[in-house]
């Protein structure tokens, strides 16, 4: 099998050591392999098969978000080794690998020191579970070892393979689908994930920056293109795994009279001996081959620009509008009715920051729906936001969570790294922060804070990471979806205050039957469309710049107190993501029918700023 | 007593020569391996080499620093020489020719260039605070010996770019061996020293201590290839460790028959002899710990400086060991840079694991520290963050510079997506250059505020934030707070207690923390009075006092301000003065030079352009944008080229025409009995003209910056002064914070209330209410209760009644 092929190329190549050119050539291999056609399929994934079913030293992938980035280490290239029998010397190849052979001559010359970096890379946070299991199924097909026979899913392979074709209804409730996950992982790694969060803190804080996630943390070795990766970029990484359990081993306590003497012992705190070097079998080692940036984490869409996606998009494009439609019907039925609402909402799922002028990001869409019913209804809409997107996190900001809750990351100097936090997403994460939790009391000095990091993310998408003497900024891309009764208290792009059209008495039911009625097909074309409309281009004509001049300036001539460069910005926004040739008049149009609404209101409420 | 030995075989690595002897202790039975190239002795060249004789009862002292050689080479990455090489390079050697081993280093010649160097190198042009006091046209190194002889600190900082211009291939050894070069400079300096000096005491032998090593600046291009090297990087501390004592020498005793060993330690490890060569007893020798040497050594953990990464990563850290008297020189939180070696040890062979990791450590042994921001504390110099110009750089810069329309071009330049505001994006841009930095404290007055202060205010979505934004990333000493969530302390100092140290912290503040920069301030309205009040001495002295849990000190803060506060009705009032409607107090706004309101025109042409610039900014491509403006880089360049090289100095004609100007603002308010103009205005004018004489890269400051300085300054008094009752610019909106007229009218009616109540005749108590409606009743003007209530205040005030509740009494 393919996953040989690593352990056979390495060492043979380093021992002759003849060809330099040896290493291109592997990653030329690997990737040639990795291009052709279904060979994705082949390798198995850390994020579907637990860690003890794969074979040490074979070749595995991982989609992961890159959480933090440790110091470069330098290791040994070429080592020489006195073999304890013949006395003969060999030369050996470090790379790919953490632990060398037995019996190292320090002090040949032959030796050849080369550098590497270890990036802490964990999933990818907030992931739907629907996300996991298709990609799950497309690609656990293969059996990683023969000691991995996976009967004991025979019946959960039965049912999702009936979930593709049969409606909902099967899984109902579908958060069951959720939770049959969790619990199939829980029975197959528990050694990595015990019941809360609060319990792997105490045990190993594997720093995932969401609470409650799980999944396996690696650390991944990277040899070439160092400076091509940023932090929180998502990857998918082909390497090959190494969980040599010396590693573990070296991790132990240490001689305390020898840490006097030694310095190499004394550099590094217990702290920062735990969060470096955990033990392998709960954070494997990544010896990374080659890594795809991925621009989406949808397992639905072709992952590479190849034109096999273009062809796919090609296809898709043909009946865009006729989805779009039909999701801007369910996402009606879901606001109860009201059709503007559904629409900047449909808006805001598929804007994206696509540029920056200087330190304005540009096609940022943040949405503030107020006046939600209470009683669990955005929660309700929190679910059905995430049968959507690939990514996505509820922060119910109450009063507790705000002030408790870690929202921005801190570097932790004394485990030295960086303690991850809510905020740390991927790109085009769905944030849905719910303010209906909020009740009146006081915030604390960090419940400031976090009200404060979430108000710069949305008006500038960007989080400054706290690092004790200085912060960093770390630009984001982050689709914040505001839920609130009155106006929210963080800024937002766009206001649109909730009007139902029907008062379901009983809105469980009334939300679950809407859900019920979508068949997997159909939802799986809306999640296609969401991922895919988010990534194409529009530009604007010369006739159309004209008309959003002349509209503006009658529109400020009318009433030049309500309408501001705020609004143009707005309607802009809007213009760019509707995506279609009409697309200003339909955003003057959404936006005065949105307007009168707020009017409305505010005569309503009155007092309302 | 032991002979001061040790020095020499710290450094010595072995010159090949026909007669190899031991080094004294490998006599102590130590299992030594012979054939180790390493182990090779020089007695002829070290008797001769090392100055004993001369150097008298001064004892040398280890160089932990350095390493002992014997622990080397352990990681070898410059690829050595062949041992043939070695082989052709002794048998050359039967001349004159030895060299270290391993190395193109030759003691004699080494130290004698050295010696060359010292004695001869005059740098007439340097401008190193190390330097000051000394003559520059004589040899800087040997008034530097002269300097130690006096005050007997034995430790000579040599500038490697010295080295370099003086002796490019010496130098070139220097950072490649530093191990074996260092020593022998020191063997050279200490013959040098006590020759010249013969007397002298000194606590110990000199140590040549080299920093500036041009071969590394950022902690990121360290690589494999560094090692052993000597490297400076720049970055700041993070961590620093206890002390550390790391034993030299093991003194080791037998239980028996008290015969003593000493054992040196190698890599990290005492070999614990286990039989007694006196007595022959096995497992008898002991240690003891107070008999055996040790010397100091401090790990410190440094972190690359924010200005050094790229976007998007993380910093990288280093570990770096500071010995003896370098340990605790630095603290947490400091920048420096670090000369030293870079070195790699291989992880520890556990003896129960047949394989180990095959990673290295790496750390630096520090040979030298200079703190980058020392100057801040007690210096004027803005040498520290001196940022280096290529030569091309410098050209486009000039380039720039020369254009007739620099100043508009790179107002324009400033926040290319924020719409128009042109005079505004020009005070920023003069206050991003500040005026020149004039110091009197020798004669005793003080010194001279050379930064410029700006406040915005207007409507709420006139993108202010955005501007701060802007100014906050281009600047490199930017702070950005927001008024709501700062309080005193976060924008000061407070004195902290280190959970670890138990000891006193002082946490310096945005202020603080912007010293030579910029301090950004969004929503300063909303800012409590407590937090406002430090804003009054960093804004005109430019220092923050603080005496707090017994540390009372001033801190420099010469920053500038940026702040920007929304009106108190949210929507700006054009019938109230600027001061009624962001209800901040007068003494405050004075101190700012340019307040500027950004407002919306409501104006159909200015509409038509705003829609057709955010048009083209949400749908224009990337390149075309960059044709158009200039880039960030490059303003940024420009910004700190003019900032650490022109000085501009007011000429004859520029002198006069501020004279004027300021004689014609006063003259203006003197014609309606107003005064219109203060000292603060003129100091202003001549901080917004020294920064325009900046922007132009002009040293002279003329008279076309005055009129520049002038207009600005007069525009924005027209935006902020006016008094929107008569329409005319009064600047004691700003300075009294009430205009002449509302004054006037204010002493009107508490004239009148008087006259009434003086009317009333004998009546000690009034009703408050009943005394309103006959002033109303009685005057032709509306009167406010505003009005009326500030009436009474100043009758109160005058002691001719007292207001109780709703009743007013007369006294």
């Amino acid at each position: 099998m393919r996953m040989w092929f690593v352990c056979r190329f390495c060492c043979p190549a380093a021992q002759s050591n003849s060809n330099p050119e040896w290493e291109a050539k592997v990653l030329e291999y690997f990737k040639g392999q990795l291009k052709e056609k279904e060979s994705h399929s082949w390798v198995p994934s850390l994020n579907d098969v637990p860690l003890h079913y794969l074979k040490p030293n074979s070749l595995v992938k991982f989609r992961c978000l890159v959480q933090d980035m440790f110091d470069p280490e330098f290791y040994m290239g070429v080592y020489e080794t006195v073999d304890p029998s013949t006395k003969a010397n060999v030369l050996r190849c470090g790379k790919y690998k953490d632990v060398t052979e037995c019996g190292v001559d320090l002090n040949s010359r032959n030796t050849v020191t080369a550098e590497r970096q270890t990036f802490y890379c964990v999933p990818i946070p907030g992931e739907s579970p629907w996300a996991k299991e298709i990609s799950f199924l497309s690609a656990a097909r293969v059996v990683p070892s023969t000691s991995y026979v996976p009967s004991r899913q025979k019946r959960s392979y039965e049912e999702d393979d009936d979930m593709d074709t049969q409606p909902q209804k099967q899984r109902e409730p579908h958060t069951g689908g959720g939770t049959k996950w969790c619990h199939r992982q829980e029975t197959e790694a528990p050694s990595s994930q015990t019941t809360a969060p609060s319990d792997c803190s105490s045990h190993l804080d594997l720093n995932f920056p969401l609470p409650g996630e799980r999944g396996p943390a690696c650390l991944v070795k990277v040899y070439e293109g160092l400076d091509s990766f940023k932090l929180n970029d998502t990857l998918e990484i082909y390497g090959i795994l190494s969980v040599n359990p010396v590693l573990t081993v070296l991790g132990e306590e240490k001689d305390p009279s020898l840490l006097l003497l030694n310095p190499t012992e004394s550099m590094e705190t217990p702290e920062e001996q735990r969060a470096h070097d955990p033990p392998a079998s709960l954070v494997p080692r990544l010896h990374m081959l080659y890594a795809r940036p991925l621009q989406h984490n949808n397992p639905l869409l072709p992952s590479a620009p190849t034109e096999d996606q273009s062809a796919f998009v090609s296809s898709f494009l043909v009946e865009m509008a006729s989805v779009r439609a039909e999701l801007l019907a369910y996402l009606t039925h879901v606001l109860l009715g009201d059709g503007l609402a559904a629409e900047y909402l449909l808006l805001h799922l598929i804007s994206n920051v696509y540029t920056r002028r200087d330190v304005l990001p540009l096609g940022k869409f943040t949405l503030n729906l107020s006046g939600c019913p209470l009683n669990s209804y955005t929660e309700r809409l929190y679910q059905i936001v995430q049968q959507l997107v690939p990514c996505s996190y509820r922060l119910s900001m109450s009063l507790h969570t705000m002030n408790s809750m870690r929202l921005v990351p801190k570097k932790d100097y004394v485990a030295n790294r960086l303690v991850s936090g809510a905020l740390q997403l991927a790109r085009n994460t769905s944030l849905f922060l719910d303010e209906t939790q909020l009740e009146q009391g006081q915030l604390d000095s960090s419940g400031v804070r976090n009200i404060t990091a979430l108000g710069n993310l949305i008006s500038w998408q960007k989080v400054d990471y706290d690092f004790s003497y200085h912060q960093m900024e770390f630009p984001c891309n982050i689709n914040v979806l505001v839920t609130s009764e009155g106006r929210s208290l963080l800024p937002s792009d766009c206001q649109v205050p909730l009007q139902p059209q029907v008062t379901p008495p009983n809105m469980e039911e009334y939300l679950t039957t809407i859900h019920m009625a979508q068949f997997t097909s159909q939802i799986n074309k809306f999640r296609v469309y969401l991922s895919l409309a988010r990534t194409l281009d529009y530009s604007i004509s010369d006739e159309v710049t004209k008309a959003v001049e002349d509209d503006f300036v009658d529109m400020r001539k009318d009433d030049p107190q309500s309408v501001t460069a705020e609004d143009l910005h707005r309607m802009l926004v809007v213009a760019s993501i509707t995506c279609s040739s009409n697309g200003w008049m339909r955003a003057k149009h959404i936006d005065m029918l949105r307007r009168s609404r707020t009017e409305q209101q505010k005569s309503l409420n009155g007092n309302e700023p | 007593m032991r002979q001061p030995i040790g020095r020499s075989e710290n450094w010595q690595c072995g010159v090949r020569t026909t007669t190899p002897s031991m080094p004294p202790l490998t006599s102590t039975g130590l299992e030594v391996d012979m054939s180790s190239p390493l182990m090779y002795g020089t007695p002829s060249s070290r008797v001769e080499g090392t100055p004993r004789s001369g150097v008298g009862g001064t004892p040398a002292r280890q160089r932990p620093d350095l390493g002992s050689i014997r622990k080397a080479p352990q990681v070898d990455l410059h690829s050595e020489p062949p041992s043939a090489d070695g082989a052709v390079a002794s048998e050359q050697a039967l001349g004159q020719k030895l060299v270290i081993w391993g190395t193109d280093v030759n003691v004699g010649t080494c130290k004698e260039k050295f010696q060359r160097f010292l004695q001869r190198f005059i740098d007439p042009a340097s401008n190193e605070d190390e330097n000051a006091g000394l003559d520059l046209n004589e040899p800087l190194y040997m008034q530097k010996l002269e300097e130690i002889s006096v005050v007997g600190e034995p430790v000579l900082n040599v500038n490697c770019s010295h080295v370099q211009s003086f002796d490019a291939d010496l130098y070139r050894q220097l950072i490649s061996y530093p191990q074996e070069v260092i020593p022998t400079f020191d063997m050279a300096v200490n013959e040098l020293f006590f020759e010249r000096f013969p007397d002298s005491i000194l606590e110990h032998q000199i140590q040549v201590r080299p920093y500036n090593a041009l071969k590394t600046r950022n902690m990121r291009s360290l690589n494999p290839e560094d090692i052993d090297q000597m490297i400076t990087i720049s970055g700041m501390v993070i961590r620093t460790s206890q002390l550390i004592p790391e034993m030299q020498e093991a003194f080791f005793q037998c239980q028996v028959c008290a015969f003593f060993t000493r054992v040196e330690v190698d890599r990290g490890r005492i070999a614990e002899p286990a039989v007694c060569r006196n007595c022959n007893t096995i497992h008898s020798l002991a240690l003891i710990h107070n008999r055996s040497a040790f010397s100091d050594k401090q790990m410190i953990k440094v972190q690359e400086s924010p200005d050094d990464m790229p976007a998007g990563q993380t910093p990288h850290t280093t570990i770096v060991y500071a010995h003896n008297d370098l340990v605790d020189k630095v603290q947490p939180g400091d920048r420096i840079n670090i000369t030293g070696i870079y070195r790699a040890v291989p992880m520890r062979e556990n003896p129960r694991q047949s394989n180990v990791k095959s990673v290295y450590k790496t750390h630096i042994d520090v040979i030298h520290f200079r703190k980058t921001d020392e100057k801040r504390l007690h210096g004027l110099d803005e040498d520290s963050d001196q940022k280096l110009f290529t030569e091309e750089r410098v050209q486009i810069l000039k380039e720039l510079a020369s254009k007739p329309d620099v100043y508009d071009r790179l107002s324009s330049a400033l926040a290319p997506s924020i719409y128009e505001h042109e005079d505004i994006k020009k005070g920023i841009l003069l206050q991003l250059f500040g005026g020149t930095r004039k110091d009197f404290s020798q004669t005793g007055r003080g010194n001279f505020r050379a930064e410029v202060n700006i406040l915005l205010c207007g409507d709420p979505g006139t993108s202010k934030s955005q501007l701060l934004q802007y100014v906050f990333n281009l600047v490199p000493r930017g702070q950005y707070t927001s008024g709501k969530g700062s309080s005193a302390v976060g924008l000061t100092a407070y004195v902290m207690k280190d959970p670890e140290t138990k000891q006193l912290v002082l946490q310096t503040g945005a202020l603080v923390l912007s010293d030579n920069g910029i301090c950004c301030i969004d929503e300063f309205d909303k800012m409590s009075d407590s937090t406002r009040s430090v804003l009054h001495e960093v804004m005109e002295q430019q220092t923050l006092s603080i005496a707090k849990a017994g540390i009372i000190c001033q801190l420099n803060a010469r920053t500038s301000v940026l702040a920007a506060a929304n009106p108190v009705e949210s929507q700006w009032n054009p019938k109230k003065t600027t001061i009624e409607n962001i209800q901040l107090p007068h003494t405050l706004l004075s101190r700012f030079d340019l307040i500027f309101l950004m407002l919306d025109p409501q104006d159909e042409a200015y509409d038509r352009r705003l829609a057709h610039h955010l048009v083209a900014l949400y749908y224009q491509s990337e390149e075309q944008i960059e044709e158009e403006f200039l880039d960030m880089a490059v303003l940024k360049d420009y910004i700190a080229y003019a900032r650490t090289y022109i000085n501009p100095r007011l000429n004859e004609e520029a002198s006069q025409a501020l004279i004027e100007a300021y004689v014609d603002m006063r003259k203006i308010g003197s014609g309606r009995g107003m005064v219109s103009a203060y000292p603060r205005q003129l100091e202003s004018l001549i901080r917004l003209a020294e920064a325009h004489a900046k922007v132009r890269f002009s040293d002279k400051v003329e008279t076309i910056d005055v009129e520049e300085a002038k207009r600005l300054h007069r525009e924005a008094l027209k935006q902020s002064a006016t008094d929107p009752r008569t329409g005319f610019v009064d600047i004691s909106i700003l300075t009294t914070g009430m205009s002449a007229t509302a004054r006037k009218r204010k002493e009107e009616v508490a004239r009148a209330l008087k006259k009434m109540i003086q009317s009333k005749g004998k009546t000690p108590a009034m009703k408050y209410q009943q005394l309103f409606d006959d002033l109303r009743g009685q005057s032709e003007a509306a009167i406010t209760k505003d009005m009326f209530e500030e009436a009474l205040r100043a009758l109160a005030d005058e002691d001719y009644l007292t207001v109780t509740g709703k009743t007013v009494r007369l006294l």
